[in-house]
C-alpha cells in the first residue's frame, strides 16, 4: 500500500454492541486502493460484523466509517446519515455467503437492477455493462436463466457480477465460499483471484480459505474477540506471527 | 387369507382416480336421494330457474369490483402494518382490527343507510358522494371488508421474503422504497396470489349479503321468489347450486393460475446443476 495514497476504506474506533454483547471493541482499519485485505479468525470473533459495518448493513454503535471520501459518523438516524449510508453503499459491492440473488429476476436482470434503479442508467447501457460483468465472471451464457436453475458456484459468480455492475470502489466478500459444495469453491476463488490480480480491485475478504489468503492477500488481519489484534503480509504473518493467539489459530488451520 | 387381505388385494387392481370417481358418484347418488326426500316442486323450480340465473352477472360483477377495490386497500393495509410511521401504522392497524371485528352485514348497512345521514354536513356538491346506490354500497362494503382480511395475507407475503433479499438490495444502494417496490413486493405478490384466489371465492358467496339491501343479484332473486310463493327451500337450493357451480369454475382457474405461477420457481428442463 502506498502510504501517501488516500485509503479507500478507513474505519476509526468502530464499536458495535448487540444488547450487552460488545461484538466490535473499537476497530481501526485502512484499506488502500487496489489492496486485498483478508480478515480471518474464529467464528464469533466479529469478522462478518466488521465487514458489514463497512457498508453500514450494521450501523456502528460508535466510531466512524469512511469509504471513497464519504464519511459516516455513528449516531442516531437522520437525513444526512441516511444519505451518507446510501452513498457508501453505492460505492461498495457486497457478496454474501448465501448469494441472495433476486429469485424473481433473470441473471441479467439481477445484474442491471441496481445500475438502472439506483444510478438511473438507461437500460441499453446497463445491459452492455451487465454483460461485461457477466463475461468477467464467466457466466454470460446464463444471462436469461433464473437463479434457481444455476449451480451454487454460478449463483455466487452472478452475485459477484451484480456487485461489479455498480462499479464499486471496493468489493466486500462475506465468506463467499462457505455455502458451496467443495467442488464448486474453486471456480469462485478463481474469479476472485482474477479480480484481485488482473483487475486490481480493492477487496476486503472474510474467509476461511487460507490458501486463497496466502496467495492473493496483500495483508491478512487476525480478528479475535472483537479486536483486530495483528496484521501483516501473508509471508510475514504465516510462520512469523508475534501474538501467540494468532500463531495458535494459524497453526490450527494450516 | 382373511376377508380384509382379499379386499386389499382386490382394491390394488384399481387406480386411486377410479376409486375417487366411485366415491364422488356415491355422494351424488346420496344427494339425489336426499333431494327426492324433500319432495321439491321441480316444475316450480324449473319455471323460476331463468329468473334466478339472471342474477349471476350482477353477482360476478359485484365480486370482481369488490376484489379490485380490496387488493389496493389490502396492499396499503399491509404496508401500513409494517410501517414505522406511527400515523400510517396506527390507521392501518385500526382498519384491520375494526373491519375484521365487525360483521360484514353491519358494514353494508352502515354504508348504505348510515352514510346518507352524514350528507347534511357535507358541502352541497359533495352530498351525492354520501348517498350511494345498493350496488355501489355493496361493492364498497365488500372491498373494504375483504381488504382488511387480505391485508394480513399481503403482510404475511411481505414477511415471507427473506431478510437476505432486503440486505442484498440495500447493499446495492437501493432506498427502502426501491427495495420494497422492486425486490420485496414482486416476490410477496407471487406467494399472495393463491390465498387471494381463496378470498375471491369467498367473496362470490358473501356478495349474497349485498342482496339484503335490495340488489337484484342471485340471492335476492332466489329469496324474493321463495317468499312470494312460500317455497323458500326450492329457490334457495337453486341459489346454492349456482353458487357452488360458480365457485367451482373459479377454483379450476385458480388451480391453473397457481401451476403457472409456480413455473418460474421450479427447476425444469435440462440440467439445473449443469456447469
Amino acid at each position: 500500500m502506498g502510504t501517501e495514497a488516500r485509503p479507500v476504506v478507513s474505519l476509526r474506533g468502530v464499536r458495535k454492541v448487540f444488547g450487552d454483547n460488545e461484538v466490535l471493541k473499537g476497530v481501526n482499519l485502512d484499506v488502500g486502493p487496489g489492496e486485498v485485505v483478508v480478515i480471518f479468525g474464529r467464528s464469533g470473533s466479529g469478522k462478518s460484523t466488521l465487514l458489514r459495518c463497512i457498508n453500514l448493513l450494521e450501523e456502528p454503535t460508535s466510531g466512524s466509517v469512511e469509504v471513497d471520501g464519504i464519511r459516516y459518523e455513528a449516531g442516531p438516524g437522520n437525513r444526512r446519515r441516511r444519505s451518507a449510508m446510501r452513498e457508501i453503499r453505492s460505492r461498495t459491492g457486497m457478496v454474501f455467503q448465501d448469494f441472495n440473488l433476486f429469485p424473481h429476476l433473470s441473471v441479467i436482470e439481477n445484474v442491471v437492477e441496481a445500475p438502472v434503479t439506483v444510478n438511473r442508467m438507461p437500460r441499453a447501457e446497463a445491459d452492455r455493462l451487465g454483460m461485461r460483468s457477466l463475461e468477467k465472471v464467466g457466466v454470460a451464457d446464463k444471462k436469461d436463466e433464473y437463479p434457481i436453475r444455476l449451480s451454487g458456484g454460478q449463483k455466487q459468480r452472478v452475485a459477484i457480477a451484480r456487485a461489479l455492475a455498480m462499479q464499486p470502489e471496493v468489493m466486500l466478500f462475506d465468506e463467499p465460499t462457505s455455502a458451496l459444495d467443495p467442488e464448486l469453491i474453486g471456480e469462485v476463488l478463481a474469479v476472485m483471484k482474477d479480480l484481485a490480480l488482473e483487475s486490481g480491485t480493492t477487496m476486503v475478504v472474510v474467509t476461511h480459505e487460507m490458501g486463497f489468503a496466502r496467495e492473493v492477500a496483500d495483508r491478512m488481519a487476525f480478528m479475535h474477540e472483537g479486536n483486530l489484534i495483528e496484521e501483516g503480509p501473508p509471508a510475514e504473518l504465516v510462520g512469523g506471527a508475534r501474538d501467540p493467539r494468532t500463531r495458535r489459530f494459524l497453526e490450527a488451520v494450516l | 387369507m382373511n376377508i380384509r387381505d382379499r379386499l386389499e388385494a382386490r382394491s390394488a387392481h384399481y387406480s386411486f382416480r377410479a376409486k375417487l370417481a366411485v366415491v364422488w358418484i356415491l355422494i351424488f347418488v346420496a344427494l339425489a336421494v336426499l333431494f327426492a326426500a324433500f319432495r321439491f316442486d321441480t316444475a316450480f323450480m324449473l319455471q323460476w330457474l331463468p329468473f334466478i340465473l339472471a342474477g349471476v352477472p350482477l353477482t360476478i360483477l359485484i365480486s370482481i369490483m369488490g376484489i379490485l377495490l380490496a387488493v389496493p386497500l389490502a396492499l396499503l393495509g399491509a404496508l401500513g402494518r409494517l410501517s414505522r410511521n406511527p400515523v400510517f401504522n396506527g390507521i392501518s392497524g385500526f382498519y384491520v382490527s375494526f373491519i375484521r371485528g365487525t360483521p360484514l352485514i353491519v358494514q353494508i348497512f352502515f354504508i348504505y343507510l348510515g352514510l346518507p345521514q352524514l350528507a347534511q354536513y357535507a358541502p352541497g356538491p359533495l352530498q351525492g358522494l354520501f348517498i350511494l346506490g345498493t350496488i355501489t354500497s355493496g361493492v364498497l362494503a365488500l372491498g373494504i371488508n375483504y381488504g382488511a382480511y387480505m391485508a394480513e395475507i399481503f403482510r404475511a407475503g411481505i414477511q415471507s421474503v427473506g431478510h437476505g433479499q432486503v440486505e442484498a438490495a440495500q447493499a446495492l444502494g437501493m432506498t427502502r422504497t426501491q427495495t420494497m417496490r422492486r425486490i420485496v413486493l414482486p416476490q410477496a405478490i407471487r406467494v399472495s396470489i393463491p390465498p387471494t384466489g381463496n378470498e375471491f371465492i369467498a367473496m362470490i358467496k358473501d356478495s349474497s349479503l349485498v342482496g339484503i339491501v335490495g340488489t337484484q343479484e342471485l340471492f335476492f332473486r332466489a329469496s324474493k321468489i321463495g317468499r312470494q310463493y312460500f317455497q323458500n327451500l326450492e329457490t334457495l337450493v337453486i341459489a346454492a347450486l349456482i353458487y357452488w357451480l360458480l365457485t367451482s369454475i373459479f377454483s379450476y382457474f385458480q388451480g391453473r393460475l397457481e401451476r403457472r405461477l409456480a413455473r418460474g420457481y421450479v427447476r425444469e428442463g435440462g440440467g439445473p446443476h449443469g456447469h
